[in-house]
This record gives structure tokens, C-alpha cells and sequence, in this order.
């Protein structure tokens, strides 16, 4: 079982920092999803892999470990928090750019396009 | 009673950011003043504490009363108290510039997000374990992504994705190391891995060693480090000047980081790492205070200027910290707390001058600028280059006195880093407020000056009374160099 779990995170943070590496957002937020995906069933299999053991202690002969099943939750809720954030900012930046590549424009910040004054909210 | 304190700085935030959320879109007063009061509060709250801590031994604070390593411990000693007074402090002038200068009306929700970027921050400086510092990195970087590309159109929001994607893989290591550390350890308690961790069997050593290079690359991120600064220009060149103000204590949480595990968990002595850290810390510190120099040399525009002068300053922190000796870690904390205030008055002013037309050198289109507004920008600059009579002055004194390592390497980074920053700001002053193309000249209102020349003016106290805070510094450097009883603090099982 070790093993395949081993190649399974190996596998995805492969696809992970593949697609990380892309210029267009999309690919590279499906490449963060990859990764946090991998890190997902790593940090699960952090409290040791076991097959038919309840995370509570008393009622079987060997408990799993609770405290990387509480750990994975957490990181799940921030990873598919952050994953919105990130799809949200990219529809924004194609949508104000008109492309949506993420390298960066190095004529970008020389221009102030909006100066204090007026009001956007 | 006084012991539920030291959850006050992560709650305040929390509660009046809900509160600013609900405010009314249209008439910004209500979030102002909830943005005000909790900004002020904190203040309040970071003398007590810091009074508090500077008189007694590290408090541990039981979230839910759980005993550790059980349940999440909140941890107040001389450097939290410092980092948080220093947050305090700087958001304290910083929001004022934000009402001032109107930038928190140029986009919704600003003052809710400034209250949970200061939630974030406070937390992550408060905590005592390693994963609740994960998840408060996760609060103050969403919170930061929000403040980022506020009031923003086009290349901010690029500059904002790029700045997002950084983050979430730093994250993704942030959590790989964690579980590397897990593993080997059962326990994520910063207090009880310091324990365990000298008790490491010979066989786990090395992958020990890979969880704590992961965790160390994670601060690196945080704090700009090279090579992994390179989300750092184009976000503090892009966001809002108030914003980038700001983020001039969003690097030091990666320096603090680094100093808190550098210290507790992974100190010099202990044979898992031994050295590896501050011979990891060292050339990568000069090499940022390299690359930041070069970098205020060759900007062609103010925001870039001041965004490679915050990288140069990160070099100059990490190579103090790199020593890990109670006089390093003493040049390191005074020289971070110079950075962040003179890093900050850079972005406000590099803002004011910016607000009134391009910030780029060469430009042709842009009004005469005000002369307090240059003089302004030449204290700025006389503080973030380290020149006398200011405190970056002593700052880098005590760097280059408490240096280790190759000496000569160390002083000619440092000493020609500042001279490349002089240079590199003398032409940035004489090509945006000597060359005026036009006849008119773009007013600079007394209320928009007030934020900056405060906090130069806090500079200039820091330079006064160096010599008691260089003390109290060597005392805190003190304190975590010798770490027990901040562990005591955690009251861990089987310890007492």
C-alpha cells in the first residue's frame, strides 16, 4: 500500500509543478490544485497508513493517529478557499487585460493607470 | 483575567473586521472608525503586552484550557511583544495615510481586509505551533491578496495573480514540511518539538534535515530571500502605496519565522541541523543585499526603487540573523526594526509622489513637485540608504560589529550595498524633483505629510534612544538564545 500511496503523491506533485510551470492561468491554477492535492495525501499519510483502525483510542487494538486527519481537513478548507481566490483574481485579470497570461508585463507599474482622487467605491 | 490579554491582539481584529464588513458601502465612516479603533486598540494592547513581557517570564495562553501538545498554546515573549508593537505602531500611521490620501475609497472592504491582515499578523507572531502558524500565514496572506490589488485595475490584478500563485505554493511547501516534521516527531508544538528533537533516532536525521530546509525555503518566500524574491517587485511596485507600507512587516514575518525556529527549534547546538541554517542564511542574505543594491541602481522608476530598497534591507536583516549569536540576533532585531519603519515612510513617500504623476525617472508629463514633499523623500532616503545621523546608521554598525563568518565578504557587501543605495537614490531624487517639465505645481496637503514625517519621526527616536532599546534587544536576543523558559512557558507533560 506504501508504495502506491508514495507514487500517487509523487505522481501529482509531478503534474503539479508541470503544469505550474505553463503561461497561461489556467494551467497554472490547475497545477496549484495538483500540488495541493499531493501535499493533501501526504500530510494524510504523516500519522502512518492503516488499514481498519478507528482514530479513537479504546475501541480498537491499535488506534490511527487523529491529529493528521484534523491537519488534512484544515489545509483542505484553506486550499479550496485559496482556489476560488485565485480562479476569482485570474477571470479579473483576463477580464482587465484582455489576456491571460501570468508573466509580467515590464512596462506594467510605469504608468500609474489610476491616480488617488477618484472614486471607485 | 490579565492572562486572557494575550488573545486580545487576534480577537479585536476579528470582531471589528466583521463588524467593518457589514458597514455600509456608500457612507465609509463606519468602517473607518472600526478600522480606527481596532488599529488604536491594538497599540494599546501591544504596550500592555510588551510591558507585560518585559518584566516577566515568557505566559503561555491554553486556546479551549487543552494542556500542550495537545491543543493550540498561544505563546507572548520579548520578541512577539516586539513584533506586535511594531505592527501596531506601523499600521497605526499607516491608516492614517490610507484615510488622508483617500486610498481606502477607491475600492470596497479595504478597512475589513486592513483588520484581518493585523489579525494574520498578530497571530502569526503570538503563536506556539507550527501548524496554527500555517493557518494564520493563510489569514494574513488572504487578507494581504484582497489589500493587494485594492481599488486596482489591469496590471495590478496580473501583478496580484502572480503575487497569489507564489504564495499558494509557498503553502503547499509549508504544509510538506510540516508533515516531514510530523512524522518524525508526533508533535507540531514549537516548545515540545525544541525537546524532542535532540532525541531524534540517527535514522530520521535526514529527512529531519529535509523538513527543516522545507520550512526555512517556506520563511524565505515570506521574507524575500534570494532566490525567491521574485514576487517581490512587481506586487510592492503594483499595490496601492499605503498597501505596500504595510507589506514592510509582511517580509518581517518571514525573518521572525526564521529567528523563532532558528532559535527554539533548530538552534546551532542541536546535531539534526547543527549549522545548517545560518551556513544556508549567510550567502543567501548577501546575495538578496547584493541584488537589492544593484537593483535600487539600475530601477527606472520610484516603486521599483523602493521595492528592490525593501529586498536590499531583507539581506541585511537575514545576514545579521545568520550569525545566531545573542550580539547577531540583536543587530538583526534593531536593524528590523529601522528597515520597517524607514521601508515604510520609503513606499508612503515614493505614494505622495506618485499620486501626483508618474513615478518613472525620465517622465516628461509630470507637474513640479512641492518642496517639502523632496524633503521629505531625502530624509526617506537618508534613513533607507543607512547614513548618519539616522538609525539605519547604527543599524548597520551593528551588523558589520557582530558579523561572522568571511569578514572582508560581509563589510564589502554591506558597505558597497549601501554606497550602490545612495547612489542609486541620489538619482532617483535628482530625476523626479530636479527635472520639472511643467509650470504647474501639484499641492502636497499637511494632512498627507503627516503619516510619513511620523514615521521618520519615530526613526528619529529610535536613533535617540538607541542605546536602552539596544539593550533591551540584547536582552530579548538573550532570551532566545537561551530558550527555556519560553518551553517552561508551554507547561508541556512530564516537564514539571
Amino acid at each position: 500500500m506504501e508504495i502506491f500511496v508514495a507514487s500517487a503523491v509523487g505522481l501529482l506533485t509531478a503534474v503539479g509543478i508541470y503544469l505550474l510551470l505553463r503561461l497561461r492561468s489556467f494551467p497554472v491554477i490547475l497545477g496549484l490544485t495538483f500540488l495541493s492535492y499531493a501535499v493533501n495525501v501526504f500530510l494524510f499519510s504523516a500519522g502512518r497508513l492503516k488499514t481498519a483502525a478507528e482514530p479513537i483510542v479504546g475501541t480498537t487494538e491499535i488506534p490511527t493517529d487523529p491529529l493528521p486527519q484534523a491537519l488534512v481537513l484544515t489545509a483542505i478548507v484553506i486550499s479550496f478557499g485559496m482556489t476560488a481566490v485565485i480562479v476569482m483574481m485570474a477571470l479579473g485579470s483576463y477580464l482587465e487585460t484582455g489576456n491571460d497570461r501570468v508573466d509580467p508585463d515590464p512596462e506594467a507599474d510605469l504608468t500609474p493607470t489610476d491616480l488617488p482622487g477618484k472614486d471607485r467605491a | 483575567m490579565t492572562d486572557h490579554l494575550i488573545i486580545a491582539p487576534i480577537l479585536l481584529p476579528a470582531i471589528l473586521a466583521a463588524v467593518a464588513l457589514f458597514a455600509s458601502s456608500t457612507n465609509i465612516f463606519a468602517a473607518r472608525l472600526a478600522s480606527g479603533l481596532g488599529t488604536l486598540g491594538l497599540l494599546a494592547l501591544a504596550i500592555t503586552l510588551m510591558v507585560q513581557a518585559s518584566t516577566g517570564p515568557p505566559q503561555g495562553y491554553f486556546l479551549g484550557a487543552w494542556p500542550a501538545p495537545f491543543g493550540i498554546v498561544l505563546v507572548l515573549d520579548r520578541l512577539s511583544a516586539l513584533m506586535l508593537l511594531l505592527t501596531a505602531l506601523l499600521s497605526t500611521f499607516v491608516l492614517f495615510q490610507a484615510i488622508a490620501t483617500g486610498w481606502d475609497r477607491r475600492g470596497r472592504k479595504f478597512h475589513a481586509l486592513w483588520l484581518f491582515q493585523l489579525m494574520g499578523l498578530n497571530g502569526a507572531f503570538l503563536t506556539g505551533d507550527a501548524f496554527n502558524l500555517f493557518v494564520f500565514f493563510e489569514v494574513l496572506l488572504i487578507a494581504s491578496y484582497g489589500l493587494m490589488v485594492h481599488g486596482g485595475t489591469g496590471p495590478r490584478i496580473k501583478a496580484g495573480l502572480q503575487y497569489i500563485a507564489v504564495n499558494l505554493v509557498g503553502s503547499t511547501l509549508f504544509l510538506f514540511a510540516l508533515a516531514v516534521i510530523y512524522a518524525l516527531t508526533g508533535t507540531l508544538n514549537m516548545a515540545d518539538l525544541a525537546v524532542k528533537l535532540p532525541l531524534l533516532p540517527e535514522g530520521d536525521q535526514a529527512l529531519m534535515r529535509v523538513g527543516a530546509v522545507l520550512l526555512m525555503l517556506v520563511f524565505a518566500i515570506k521574507g524575500a530571500l534570494v532566490p525567491l524574491h521574485f514576487w517581490l517587485p512587481a506586487t510592492y511596485a503594483n499595490a496601492p502605496g499605503v498597501v505596500a507600507a504595510l507589506f514592510a512587516v509582511m517580509t518581517k514575518v518571514g525573518a521572525y519565522s526564521t529567528l523563532r525556529f532558528g532559535t527554539l527549534v533548530f538552534p546551532a547546538d542541536l546535531a539534526v541541523t547543527g549549522t545548517l541554517i545560518s551556513d544556508l542564511l549567510l550567502p543567501a542574505g548577501l546575495l538578496t543585499l547584493a541584488l537589492g543594491s544593484i537593483g535600487i541602481l539600475g530601477a527606472q522608476s520610484l516603486t521599483r526603487m523602493a521595492a528592490y530598497a525593501a529586498i536590499a534591507s531583507m539581506g541585511t536583516v537575514f545576514v545579521a540573523m545568520a550569525g545566531f549569536t545573542t550580539q547577531s540576533t540583536t543587530a538583526a532585531l534593531f536593524y528590523m526594526v529601522h528597515s520597517t519603519l524607514a521601508g515604510a515612510a520609503l513606499f508612503l513617500t515614493v505614494d505622495l509622489v506618485q499620486a501626483r504623476g508618474p513615478s518613472r525617472y525620465g517622465a516628461t508629463d509630470r507637474p513640479r513637485l512641492p518642496g517639502r514633499l523632496a524633503a521629505l523623500f531625502l530624509v526617506t532616503a537618508i534613513a533607507t540608504a543607512g547614513l548618519p545621523p539616522l538609525s539605519g546608521f547604527l543599524g548597520k554598525l551593528m551588523v558589520l560589529q557582530a558579523a561572522l563568518g568571511p569578514m572582508a565578504l560581509v563589510w564589502a557587501v554591506v558597505l558597497l550595498g549601501s554606497f550602490f543605495a545612495i547612489i542609486g537614490m541620489s538619482r532617483a531624487g535628482s530625476a523626479v524633483f530636479w527635472a520639472p517639465k511643467s509650470e504647474t505645481i501639484a499641492p502636497l496637503p499637511t494632512s498627507q505629510m503627516l503619516a510619513p514625517a511620523g514615521l521618520l519621526a519615530l526613526l528619529v527616536a529610535l536613533t535617540v534612544f538607541a542605546g536602552p532599546v539596544q539593550a533591551w534587544m540584547a536582552g530579548t536576543a538573550a532570551a532566545l538564545h537561551a530558550p527555556a523558559p519560553y518551553i517552561e512557558a508551554v507547561q508541556l507533560p512530564g516537564k514539571g
